[in-house]
């Protein structure tokens, strides 16, 4: 073979690798120079933003939550409170089959449905590597279970968090409130880096109402964190501000012994310290237990509430409308002593006629009271006395001087939601109706009847004023706040209204006796409640049509349906000389205001001013 | 027989690294890099004493493997090259029928040793390419060319079917480089890589599909960023924030809090990079361009065309792994499963590439006196 015998040429073999390899070298140089051309890129030119990628990878700044203010009553008694509770928590990103370890976990820990339904939302909700409550409020022997067997669960751990606990159950709940966890409405209206470490928002009442006071301000804690998100130190830390205690006008023994005497009765109970506007306590029946609804209530235990025709969620004392009844005629009357038009006694042959129409007002009572003064349609609560000087004092002086009370009008209480009543008008008519104001309008107007609605703590608060001889202070339940244990409580000062003005003064106690004499006169219609007091009280009972009776029909108690009857009210206040309470009861379908309100009220005054009871 | 005592192999005897057939600045400098490496590797793997003990044992085995080596002369390794390139490629079958390894089949299971054939082609492919070329005088011609050209695919397909994109292309390319060296014409060498260009696409139609989306993440990380775009996003991150002088030793935040994954094996670097920074960086380049230099002098110095070949292309090679690693981890490159030559935490390859340089001095201290 010619070509394997070709003679090699060492020489040129030699330079040519040479050649190659000069160039090899080159092309590394050339090519080490841009790796390094792609450093300096990286390290010199990029170098800030890495840096601050390379910060934000491993910095985790975590909120840490504020301790809820407590909430106190007048007495210092705890309303609120914030208890340990060990929860059960899982962190989805760490759990291989979450469906397994719950059914797992379930063999010796309670888990209901409705917990594992809550818990599978939250899943969605929350990022993967957040740690999700499974079940609150574990008990000791649950604690001591899962801890025996927390090795094999790996991702889920028990969690110590303070939860909100109402000692006072439902007895509170209307006024106290209660929090719950922060919804999807309320995370667009809050502050959303203040809360970041809450969960719990106030739902209701003063928790609601003093929302940003109890809250608090949140903390910061800076952790260096690795790659799974677990913290390795604590960098620096800014602690939370804890919410501010609240201690309330509110006596709660006081609320729950009137909660006691309401009985079964739906209804409502405001008792009103007159001098100063400071609430001592308010009833609203049936009521419920609010501390489930702080750890999540099932829906089917909320279904019954919210279904129940008893209407438990509802907060009678600011949302509940009635029609006073005669428990205005104090006031129409004082209306009528200011105007001159009511000094006159009449004669009350049963009913009222207005002239040149057929149709009869009754009065409660079929026989008429015959000759009647103020005082005596006050004591007896005489209808036709009022149907007369509703009429002569006409709907707009009545609604201006009503007005004066607060009626028709939001009391400006601190809690958020009352609704204002209505005391019409003439333009109220004209504007919400499109109908113009009939003269029988008036009539039924002056017996707290027709289209006047008012709530149970306008009457209360209109009470005080009328005790306080016309000084009107706003409603408040809130009677200070404290930032932290260590300083004095500030003071929430009393705002007053402008005040009731008569043109003669000497009137307010012309009222105020016929009222007292409704509870110590021989014909007054509350005289079974003021027998035996240790104090004079001034009062006046009311019954409230619910519907309308046909003119002239009679009509039998017992034969209509409950739901029908008359609601029972009874307005009044104690000591009559220097009345420090002022009370409006509202029993509604309790048929007659002197049976039935008027000795809960008794009772009330009684506790709160003898104070055997509490 | 009689001129052995005239070799300048002989002269060098006098000093203590001849004697052993090795090359002092070599040796030095490899020795350099890998305790380097250990510093970086004792971060990397947060202070792990066991894995720094275990790679301390893997680097003296390998350096023994290349004393080893470097006592056989050239002669005896160009006679039983054409052997071992058939085992080679007869294991490399055996490991697509039997293999075994996670995802890949790239083991080969004899009891108590584990092997990866891949491994001995890397070597043996360059050496059973200068054993064929240097039969004949250069350049090459263009039926040799062929001959080669199906010497450098058959290997290479039967790896890549593994699949191991990164080792083919590593071996396909310590191939190529074997003919570059060779001198064949430049005119050709363009053609050859217009043509390799042009076929790209058809190399996409073959790929496996983790191994589209390594390239799809290349083209674009931030797309990816919880897979295999983390890589690189975290890499470039551990680079970057490492400035110009690093954070210091066992200070790298992305590396210790387990943010830079692979860090002890393939993304080594940007432990290094985070730590040491871009001083830190030009270190360990300027040894491995020292030892990529001393490799292509002491090719050139070689006394007949298998050394020089040989020699050259581990040279190059060595400089292939680098670059391909380095361009991955800064993202300059895909990421293709190469390490960090003598950094890297690893048995399997670090013992090739010392075996590569006991070839190397093999050739440099075997030399004759009397053909030069």
């Amino acid at each position: 073979m010619l070509r394997n015998l070709q003679i090699k040429d060492h020489g040129n073999e030699t330079r040519l690798f040479k050649r190659r390899a000069i160039v090899a070298i080159s092309v590394v140089i050339i090519m080490m120079l841009g790796i390094v051309a792609r450093l300096i890129y990286l390290q010199i030119y990029s170098h800030q933003h890495y840096s601050t990628l390379s910060q934000k990878n491993r910095l985790k700044i975590v909120p840490l939550p504020p301790t809820r203010g407590l909430i106190y009553d007048r007495n210092g008694l705890l309303l609120a409170k914030n208890i340990p509770s060990f929860s059960l928590e899982l962190i989805p990103e760490q759990v291989k089959d979450i469906d397994k370890t719950l059914e797992r976990l379930g063999q010796f820990i309670s888990i209901r449905d409705s917990d594992r339904a809550h818990f599978k939302r939250l899943v969605k909700q929350k990022r993967r590597f957040q740690s999700i409550p499974l079940r609150y409020r574990l008990t000791e022997e649950e604690v001591a279970r899962f801890s025996v067997n927390r090795h094999l669960y790996k991702g889920v751990s028990i969690q110590a968090r303070l939860i909100r606990y109402y000692p006072f159950g439902k007895e509170g709940v209307h006024t106290i409130g209660y929090v719950g966890r922060i919804d999807a409405r309320e995370l667009q209206r809050i502050d959303t880096a203040n809360y970041s470490a809450t969960t719990h928002i106030g739902k209701l009442g003063i928790e609601r109402s003093y929302e940003d006071e109890l809250h608090g301000q949140v903390g910061y804690q800076q952790e260096e964190v690795n790659a799974q998100n677990r913290t390795l130190r604590i960098l620096d830390s800014t602690p939370p501000i804890a919410g501010k205690n609240l201690h309330l006008n509110i006596d709660i023994k006081l609320q729950a012994y009137a909660d006691k005497v309401l009985g079964d009765y739906r209804g409502s109970i405001v008792a009103i310290d007159p001098r100063n506007g400071a609430l001592l306590a308010m009833v609203s029946k049936p009521n419920y237990d609010p501390n489930p609804f702080v750890t999540g209530i099932s829906v089917k235990n909320y279904s019954v509430l919210r279904d129940s025709p008893d209407k438990p969620l509802f907060n009678r004392t600011i949302l509940g409308q009635y029609p006073p009844g005669s428990t205005v005629k104090p006031f129409i009357g004082l209306a009528g002593l200011d105007a001159g038009l009511a000094n006159n006694s009449l004669f009350c042959p049963g009913w009222f006629e207005l002239e040149g129409d057929e149709r009869r007002y009754r009065d409660w009572k079929k026989h008429g009271h015959g000759e009647t003064n103020l005082d005596k349609a006050i004591v007896q609560s005489c209808d036709v006395f009022f149907y007369e000087l509703a009429k002569n004092l006409r709907i707009t002086q009545m609604h201006k001087f009503m007005t004066q009370f607060g009626f028709g009008q939001k009391t400006g209480i601190d809690i958020i939601g009352e609704l204002a009543g209505l005391f019409p008008s003439r333009e109220w008519k004209r504007h919400k109706r499109g109908q113009a104001w009939f003269p029988g309008e008036t009539v039924i107007t002056g017996i707290g009847q027709g289209f006047t609605l008012t709530t149970p703590l306008q009457l209360a608060s209109a009470t005080a004023t009328l005790a306080m001889n016309g000084l009107r202070f706003k409603p408040s339940i809130v009677q200070s706040m404290q930032g932290n244990e260590n300083v004095e409580p500030v003071q929430q000062l009393a705002t007053r209204y402008k005040s009731v003005l008569l043109k003669e003064p000497q009137n307010w106690q012309r009222v105020k006796r016929s009222m007292m004499r409704v509870m110590h006169s021989a014909r007054g219609t509350a005289r079974g409640s003021g027998r035996g007091a240790a104090y004079k009280i001034a009062g006046k009972t009311g019954t409230a049509q619910v519907f309308g009776i046909a003119q002239d029909a009679e009509y039998n108690e017992e034969e209509i349906d409950l739901r029908l009857r008359d609601h029972s009210l009874f307005v009044g206040f104690a000591p009559f000389e220097k009345p420090t309470i002022a009370i409006a009861v509202i029993a509604e379908n309790g048929g007659s205001g002197g049976h039935i309100a008027a000795p809960i009220a008794r009772k009330v005054l009684d506790a709160y001013l003898v104070g055997t009871e509490l | 027989m009689i001129l052995d005592s005239y070799t300048a192999a002989n002269r060098r005897r006098y000093s203590f690294a001849g004697s052993l057939h090795l090359d002092a600045p070599l040796i030095i400098a490899l020795l350099l890099t890998a305790a380097l490496g250990l510093v970086i590797l004792y971060s990397a793997s947060n202070q792990n004493e066991a894995i720094i003990i275990r790679q301390l044992t893997r680097l003296a085995v390998a350096f023994g493997v290349m004393m080893l080596v470097a006592q056989i002369s050239p002669r005896q390794l160009r006679f039983w090259t054409p052997w071992l390139f058939a085992i080679g490629i007869f294991l490399l079958i055996a490991v697509l029928a039997f293999g075994e390894g996670k995802g890949a089949q790239r083991w080969l299971d004899f009891g108590l040793l584990r092997f990866q054939p891949s491994e001995m082609i890397k070597i043996t492919l360059p050496m059973v390419l200068a054993w064929y070329l240097a039969d004949a005088p250069l350049p090459p011609r263009p039926s040799r060319v062929i001959v080669c050209i199906l010497l450098i695919i058959v290997p290479t397909l039967l790896i890549a079917k593994q699949p191991d994109l990164g080792t083919s292309l590593v071996i396909a390319s310590s191939g190529i480089f074997v003919m570059l060296l060779s001198g064949i014409r430049w005119r050709y060498i363009f053609s050859a890589m217009i043509a390799a260009i042009s076929a790209a696409p058809l190399l996409w139609y073959f790929m496996h599909d983790y191994q589209r989306q390594r390239v799809l993440t290349f083209l674009n990380p931030e797309q990816d960023l919880l897979g295999s775009g983390w890589h690189i996003v975290q890499s470039k991150i551990a680079i970057g924030s490492g400035g110009v002088y690093g954070k210091g030793w066992l200070n790298g935040t992305q590396s210790h809090l387990e943010f830079l994954p692979e860090r002890s094996t393939d993304f080594i670097f940007a432990v290094y990079g985070e730590e040491f920074g871009l001083m830190g960086i030009l270190v360990l380049l300027t040894l491995y361009l020292f030892i990529i230099a001393r490799s292509l002098y002491i090719s050139t110095q070689a006394q007949d065309t298998f050394g020089r070949l040989v020699g050259g292309s581990i040279a190059i090679t060595f400089f292939f792994n680098i670059f391909v690693n380095i361009g991955m981890v800064t993202g300059l490159l895909p990421v293709v499963g190469l390490p960090l030559p003598l950094i890297s935490y690893g048995g399997t390859s670090m013992v090739t590439l010392m075996i590569a340089f006991g070839i190397l001095m093999s050739v440099h201290t075997h030399r004759k006196l009397l053909s030069q």
